[in-house]
């Protein structure tokens, strides 16, 4: 066999298994949209789950899986901002630095059922907190953070040299040039990076199912009272999230529309999950040019 | 004043004194005017500087001791079973009789840690022929379009929520599995096709990174020595990005040896050695997430499965190290 023909048939057999990945990937989307979208009423995302009849919607787990993304995202925004500038701006090449990125890296590629029982051991147990929203932002943030400093941190490294230069020759001081130049022109790279990692936390059950719950209390939505027990904003209540209703509806309910409801729910988090993709890159792009005077890449 | 501004305030007042040429400014202020304490006290930068490097060493800190505290209360619970229960520990790895309610001798998650290994290692050789094949796809042989639709499609589905492919396996595959290998369909197949989808993208990303990374002159120059482009493929691109290609892979099986519910829901969750592909088992992490609420803290039963964590929590440093020995080996 000569060359020539070795070239074609290779050739060939990576066109067909870039085909099949295709089909596959086209598959997967189209089987969740096809089979979810089509139930994804109204009525579905504003009425209460139910228990053990059909017909129950998940306007509560909607809700807590907001109500957790903005709460995760509040704890853990500052501390990898903080992290990230350090390890961007002020860390130098020493034992302990390397340590330190080392222990980010192990952060983000702990398993997050582990993450998630680490957060049941410390709050739920040992802090006395039970089964909580609170618990369950806490253990998001944990998953989150390595992500998000890393994100933050190339964010960071990608403003030029130069921008920094130009802050220290006007005598500002090392954290003035940080905040006042290399923060906001590193802007569209770090609100891009916040919502990729929201769309990681938004979709998380793992780490959830033993901090936050596995059940959902009686809400009242009228109730603006965060220390009141029915009130929705309630930190110290057990809440269901979406992605946590899935698993639960298949593996512990009862409920006849099992494959129903988790499939719509199951279109839901996907198209989140697609506006965050898109919405990140838009967003990320919109900013960049109306911050900065360079060209879009 | 201190003793030392002291001495520093007559130095500078005898210099003023003994000037041949007196100083224009100094005259007009008078010599008088000479601020030790604020010549010598931190400027405002200074003190900014010290806030934010403050500030910013704060949250490395508490990271820093966030992933010690993982490791020590994991550890510590998990260690338990074997200092205060007395299981041994070899016992533990290698035998597979798994029922820690019944006694210090039916605590053996071989049948556990066989399944996690077998699922990790089949979706990532399953995975790795076909990221390689769309990682070349996109840069060797088209460019454009079609490489930037891919890749967003690849970002998205790394970003599906991973209940979402357990519920897909639940529906989809498994069913399929029972037509034609019948059986029940929850088992190691089907666990192994849901990490396939769910490693394909992180081994592919990696993939076309180590493939972006290869010098472009490599190519050229097997090109000019008349390779066919398979052949500059196969004996200048894949050689020269071995070791990334390698370190992808073990990333795509770190993903796989930790993922929990979506395996949980396809696996059948019975803790048996399993014989073959399409027989109900078990892993670590399907384990951990079905009987966690189970148990009472402190129990044999609960230590038995902080156990199991401290476990995953290993393998999941051990490929870090992996990754780092590649890395350095390069």
């Amino acid at each position: 066999m000569n060359s020539k023909k070795v070239d074609r048939i290779a050739t060939g057999v990576i066109y067909l298994l870039v085909a099949i990945v295709i089909l596959i990937l086209v598959g997967i989307l189209g089987n969740i949209l096809i089979a979810g979208v089509p139930h994804l009423s109204w009525h579905f995302l504003t009425s209460a789950s139910s228990s053990f009849e059909a017909g129950g919607g998940i306007r509560d787990q909607l809700f807590n899986s907001l109500y957790l993304l903005v709460l995760t995202l509040v704890i853990s925004l500052p501390i990898a901002l903080g992290a990230a500038i350090y390890l961007a701006e002020y860390a130098q090449d020493t034992w302990v630095t390397r340590l330190i990125r080392t222990t980010i890296e192990i952060l983000s590629s702990l398993p997050s059922i582990v993450v998630g029982l680490f957060g049941y051991l410390l709050f739920v147990v040992q802090f006395g907190l039970g089964f909580s929203i609170i618990a369950g932002a806490l253990a998001l943030t944990f998953f989150n953070l390595p992500i998000l400093t890393s994100n933050i941190e190339q964010a960071i490294n990608g403003v030029p040299q130069t921008q920094r230069e130009a802050g220290w020759a006007l005598g500002l001081s090392n954290w003035k040039t940080i905040r006042g130049i290399v923060l906001p022109a590193a802007l569209p790279g770090i609100i891009t990076g916040v919502i990729l990692s929201a769309g990681r936390v938004f979709g998380e059950a793992a780490a959830l199912i033993y901090t936050a719950g596995q059940s959902g209390s009686t809400v009242d939505y009228s109730n603006w009272n965060m220390f009141s027990p029915t009130s929705f904003l309630n930190v110290m209540r057990p809440a269901e999230t979406l992605a946590v209703h899935i698993w639960k509806v298949n593996t512990e309910g009862i409920i006849p529309d099992v494959n129903l409801v988790s499939a719509a729910t199951s279109a839901l988090l996907v198209i989140v999950v697609i506006i965050f993709n898109f919405g990140a890159r838009f967003l990320g792009n919109w900013l960049y040019k109306h911050l900065t005077a360079a060209k879009v890449k | 004043m201190s003793k030392h501004e002291q001495d520093l305030q007559k130095v500078v007042d005898q210099a003023i004194a003994q000037q041949k040429v007196p100083h224009v400014k100094f005259k007009k202020i008078g010599p008088e005017s000479v601020d030790i304490a604020r010549l010598t006290s931190q400027s405002k930068e200074t003190r900014q500087e010290r806030w934010g490097k403050g500030l910013t060493s704060l949250a490395i800190v508490l990271i820093a001791i966030l992933i010690a505290a993982i490791i020590g209360f994991v550890g510590f619970h998990g260690l338990a079973t074997f200092v205060n229960d007395k299981v041994n520990i070899f016992h533990f790895l290698f035998t597979s009789s798994w029922n820690p309610s019944a006694g210090k001798n039916h605590v053996g998650a071989a049948a556990m840690i066989v399944t996690s290994f077998a699922v990790t290692l089949l979706a990532a050789l399953l995975a790795t022929p076909f990221a390689i094949s769309i990682a070349l796809f996109m840069t060797e042989y088209e460019s454009g379009k079609q490489t930037r639709l891919l890749q967003s499609v690849m970002e998205l589905l790394v970003g599906i929520p991973s209940v979402v492919y357990g519920f897909l396996g639940l529906t989809v595959i498994v069913p399929v599995i029972r037509t034609i290998f019948g059986g029940t369909g929850f088992g190691i197949l089907a666990a192994t096709l849901i990490l396939f989808v769910m490693v394909l993208p992180t081994i592919t990303s990696l993939t076309v990174d180590a493939f972006k990374a290869v010098p472009k002159d490599l190519r050229q120059s097997s090109a000019a020595l008349g390779a066919t482009r398979w052949q500059t493929i196969y004996h200048v691109v894949l050689r020269a990005a071995r070791p990334r290609i390698l370190t992808a892979i073990i990333f795509g099986m770190a993903r796989a040896f930790g993922e929990a519910l979506a395996v949980q829901m396809v696996i059948g969750n019975a803790v048996l050695m399993p014989y073959n592909l399409v027989s109900p088992a078990a892993t670590l992490t399907s384990q951990l997430t079905s009987q966690m609420g189970n148990t009472v803290m402190g129990t044999l039963p609960n230590n038995a499965l902080w156990s199991l964590a401290l476990l995953l929590l290993i393998m999941s440093l051990v490929f870090n190290f992996l990754v780092r020995l590649i890395g350095k080996k390069r």
